[in-house]
């Protein structure tokens, strides 16, 4: 809806722009962002506006204030990976997802808050401190009632936003910006958009090139988009998807960007419902939800049945140790000799290296590093890496036989639970964090496979609550579309923060989710 | 399994324990029979020496193997390195097509079988010159396997007697050449250069088939001029195009081989030669006074001519390979497997490939040896001189003289002459139509074949002037004139009274 007020001349892009910048300073407190790239985004505003005016626009994108995740490389633009490694490290090249969204007029209001080097589940681990979720302040939670809260903890009480794409979650669910780019490695985009009541789309992977996209495991990896809603996610996916012969691992097949059909009749559809997802501490609060969305399904016609994937519950160690060995593998390059920061010890090279890494890599990092050369060691390469490969085809064979007797979609869970407050978030340690909160999501990083949390409705806490659907390879039109159905079927509830209406001059004009398309 | 060889090791001198051999007082392996002189402690206890080489050559390509900056010897420092060279974070490799072709026909040329499915891998070590902490090669599928060599040795110092010899070619893989580091020990630092980090490299494998340094400098001259030939890799040594380590050991005939030592820093296939002959006889010394070898590297010094232990490379590494994530399986096509429809540009077909291989050295050497009736040994120095068979074949265009005269000018006269100064074929003062010019007034009965020689020297001043105006300048013709002859057998008779 934005980008046809900005097409009318209801609003500006500057004008788009300063709101959106305003707000992002009125919800500092939130921590979304680690750095605001006022000055670029206002001139790339101005240079929209001037296409608006001669009639010109590029796109549905021209104009649209979005946000990127500090993990995707910005020419000019501080990159940091919410790491000590790389601040203060400006890119001379951008990522090819964001150089498409800059070719397509997108006005790039900042990067986005994570945890570091996109490791963890709860956007609490980066050297910038945690991000809040913007439900934290809304009044849906603020007005339920907190067992054992007094007064002053109102100010700590607030709750974590997932990750590790927290930040961008964030920015998108405070309509700071109209979508975000995230990561997905492990659940990274769609279990922050659940907690925060956002779209958060996984492409297949191969779909959108990564080149630029700084890696946590290079075959699991991929752009993430965090909008408020599913046709939103599609426009962005249409301006981004494609092969890219910078990175060897897209495919070649020409894509062609879709618009999703408003779906009315699902009685040709069979939606799985995958028993194994019913995983240990899924709180009855989203079991019920699960099972609710279920029955819409089949009560408007379509066919729901039960599936089973078997190694699901092989899933979280398997992809421990994959992903620990591509992260030894991928940190390497962190030496301090070319870029980024670099030790002052300089006995010798080793010491170097070895300061460097010690004083810009968190315990997460170095944990991982550690974990992922054990594994990589000869003798234990066969047992821990070449064992974890077989099991993950394993894994990626389960979707694929369900996928194969006639099931287009499944549905299950998106997390364990609503968003927990960060205290207690902190009392387990990362690793536990990650190995409890990946394990609804990564399988479908573990098969390639594309899948998308949508906002369902609002727990018990008043907190939102997502559920997901996984596709079949490379059908991201069919699984969006189912989504855009069942988006509409829920009817989620926008968020009552009051620094949005502060800032709101009748753009947003009360809508379900503001959206852009 | 004890690999034949003109003549085992015996300990050929009457040594005190230990030392490297003063130059000069070592006897070479390979002369027919040996000087064996039955000394030391052991007797005449035969030592079989076993000799593997691993080969990097530089492919010759504009750009380096996965980006797309330039491939420049002696740039200024840091001056074409791209981002993904200096593995900035979020860069990714992409394959370079040229360097497959590169090592397609390479492999071809070294009879391999082709594996149209290889793999990429990562080798990881932290060193100044590698930024990303590994480096991309092919360790668990090459891009070929299992192929031969073959060279020929002389059996004699005259040349008048060659061998052919063969050597296994263990695999041939791709990888990436790292960056250069230079120690600046007055400072204590190390600059890094990071121009060389991602050139295309091919590691050529040869398995231990030979015995000395002699056998292992043939081969590797061989590979050399097939290479350049094939246009795959310059292949200069002095360059860095082309570098070899020699993997060596010895054993007694029957008995299992012995623990091997690894020969690096070798600068030339002269250094080659002696490395490997000076590795070959310390192993010798050291298992004779009771001593053992140590599975280590060793650097050849060629000052001193000799191997000693290298101080880096102490300790097992465990490079904890891992499969290139961001690079598919390299797909090969032939004529057969290239489905239809497919972009041209988008796969390498081996078939396409194999038909527009130039003629390799040793064709080449037959085909000289059938269209001009030289001999084999001749052939071999003709290909072995760079521009010498051009030189050669152009002197026998444009002469009425037999390419079997010719050649004796060629090899005894013109190229004596350029070794003994140093100067390459390219550098010589007598060009091709000049020697021609000479060989004809030889061949026209003009002048005497000493004559001719006394030419050539005042040729060599290079002082522009043609052989005819030097004959006419000194007088050199042949006289046909009967009475110009007598009168002056006559002045010479009347000059003796």
């Amino acid at each position: 809806q934005v980008s046809a007020a900005l097409k009318k001349g209801h609003v500006t892009p500057t004008e788009l722009c300063q709101r959106c910048l305003a707000l992002i300073k009125s919800t500092k407190f939130l921590n979304a962002y680690i750095t605001v790239a006022e000055e670029t985004a206002l001139k790339q505003a101005e240079e929209s506006e001037k296409r608006y005016r001669t009639g010109q626009p590029l796109g549905v994108l021209d104009g649209i204030p979005v946000a990127v995740k500090d993990n995707f490389s910005t020419a000019g633009i501080e990159t940091t990976c919410a790491s000590e490694m790389l601040k203060g490290y400006i890119p001379p090249y951008s990522a090819t997802v964001v150089q498409k969204l800059l070719d397509q007029g997108a006005v790039l209001l900042g990067k986005t808050n994570l945890d570091e080097f996109a490791m963890g589940s709860g956007s609490t681990d980066g050297v910038f401190g945690p991000v809040r979720n913007p439900w934290s302040y809304s009044r849906q939670y603020k007005e339920k009632p907190v067992p054992e809260s007094h007064p002053e903890d109102e100010a700590s009480n607030w709750v974590i936003t997932g990750g590790s794409s927290g930040g961008s979650a964030a920015a998108v669910s405070s309509f700071t910006c109209f979508a975000a780019l995230g990561s997905d490695t492990g659940g990274s985009t769609r279990n922050p958009a659940a907690h925060c009541g956002v779209v958060g789309l996984k492409p297949t992977y191969g779909l959108i090139s990564r080149h630029g996209l700084i890696p946590l495991v290079n075959s699991m990896d991929v752009p993430g988009i965090l909008t408020r809603c599913v046709d939103d996610a599609a426009v962005v996916l249409g301006s981004l998807a494609g092969h890219d012969p910078k990175d060897s691992t897209t495919v070649q097949d020409n894509f062609k960007p879709f618009e999703l059909p408003s779906l009315t009749d699902v009685s040709k559809l069979s939606i799985g419902i995958p028993k194994e997802y019913h995983a240990p501490g899924l709180s009855s609060e989203i079991l019920a939800l699960w099972s609710k969305a279920a029955d819409l399904f089949k009560n408007a016609g379509a066919n729901v049945i039960e599936v089973s994937l078997p190694h699901t519950h092989y899933s979280i160690v398997c992809y421990h140790v994959l992903c620990t060995a591509e992260v030894a593998s991928n940190m390497a390059r962190f030496d301090g000799l070319e870029y980024g920061h670099r030790s002052d010890m300089n006995k010798s090279t080793e010491s170097m290296y070895a300061a460097t890494r010690r004083e810009g890599f968190n315990d997460v990092v170095r944990g991982r590093i550690l974990s992922g050369n054990y594994f990589l060691l000869k003798q234990n390469y066969e047992s821990y890496f070449v064992k974890a490969q077989k099991v993950r085809r394993l894994i990626a064979n389960d979707f694929m036989k369900v996928f194969r007797s006639g099931v287009d979609i499944l549905l299950t869970p998106t997390t364990l639970s609503d968003a927990v407050p960060y205290t207690e978030f902190i009392k387990e340690d990362n690793r536990t964090r990650s190995a409890q909160d990946d394990i609804l999501t990564q399988a479908a990083n573990m098969a390639g496979l594309p899948a998308i949390s949508v906002p369902t409705a609002l727990s018990e806490r008043g907190l939102p609550v997502g559920l997901q659907f996984i596709g079949r390879s490379f059908q991201e039109k069919q699984l969006l579309t189912v989504a855009k159905w069942f988006e509409k079927q829920v009817k989620f509830p926008m968020i009552e923060l009051e620094e949005v209406k502060r800032h709101d001059h009748g753009v947003f004009q009360h809508q379900k989710s503001a959206s852009f398309s | 399994a004890v690999r034949e060889c003109r003549g085992f090791w015996r300990r050929a001198w009457q040594r005190g324990a230990g030392g490297p051999a003063p130059r000069g007082q070592r006897v070479v392996a390979g002369s027919a029979g040996g000087a064996a002189v039955p000394a030391g402690k052991s007797g005449l206890a035969p030592w079989v020496p076993v000799v593997g080489l691993e080969i990097h050559a530089q492919i010759s390509s504009n750009s380096k193997l996965f980006s797309g900056s330039q491939v420049q010897f002696a740039a200024p420092p840091n001056s074409v390195v791209s981002f993904f060279d200096a593995s900035l974070p979020g860069t990714l490799p992409v394959i370079n097509r040229r360097c497959v072709e590169a090592a397609v026909m390479t492999a071809l040329a070294l009879n391999c079988s082709i594996n149209k499915r290889s793999l990429f891998d990562r080798k990881h070590y932290f060193y100044a010159d590698l930024p990303a902490g590994y480096q991309i090669t092919q360790q668990r599928v090459p891009i070929a396997v299992n192929g031969t060599l073959s060279y020929s040795l002389c059996t004699d110092n005259k040349m008048s007697q060659m061998v052919t010899k063969t050597v296994r070619i263990k695999q041939i893989q791709l990888e990436q050449d790292s960056g250069k580091s230079l120690h600046d020990d007055t400072r204590s630092q190390t600059l890094v250069d990071l121009n060389r980090a991602g050139v295309g490299l091919m590691e050529v494998v040869m398995e231990p088939d030979m015995c000395c340094g002699e056998e292992a400098a043939a081969a590797v001259r061989e590979l050399q001029l097939i290479l350049q030939t094939l246009g795959s890799s310059h292949a200069v040594m002095a360059e860095g195009q082309l570098r070899v380590d020699a993997n060596v050991s010895v054993h007694h005939p029957g008995e299992p081989y012995g623990v091997r030592t690894e020969v690096k820093n070798i600068s030339s296939i002269r250094f080659l030669a002696k490395a490997v002959d000076y590795e070959i006889q310390r192993q010798i010394e050291e298992l004779e006074n009771g001593g053992t070898i140590l599975n280590e590297t060793r650097a050849f010094d060629s000052k001193l001519g000799c191997t000693v232990p290298m101080r880096d490379k102490e300790g097992k590494q465990d490079y904890r390979f891992m499969p290139e994530p961001n690079l598919p399986p390299l797909i090969l096509y032939d004529a057969k497997s290239l489905p239809a429809n497919t972009n041209h540009q988008q796969v390498v077909n081996i078939d396409w490939i194999h038909e527009r291989l130039p003629d390799l050295p040793s064709v080449k050497r037959a085909k000289l040896v059938e269209q001009y009736g030289i001999l084999p040994e001749h052939s071999f120095t003709l290909l072995n001189e760079d521009g010498l068979t051009e030189f050669f074949e152009n002197v026998v265009k444009h002469t009425q003289m037999k390419p079997k005269k010719v050649i004796g000018w060629i090899l005894n006269d013109l190229l004596s002459y350029l070794n003994q100064h140093s100067l390459t074929v390219k550098e010589s003062p007598v060009s091709s139509s000049i020697l021609a010019d000479l060989l004809n007034l030889l061949e026209k009965k003009e002048i005497s074949s000493t004559a001719a020689k006394q030419v050539l020297v005042e040729l060599w001043k290079g002082e522009g002037k043609t052989p005819l105006q030097i004959v006419e300048e000194k007088k050199l013709e042949l006289i046909q004139d009967q009475e110009a002859l007598e009168q002056i057998c006559q002045a010479v008779i009347d000059g003796q009274e």
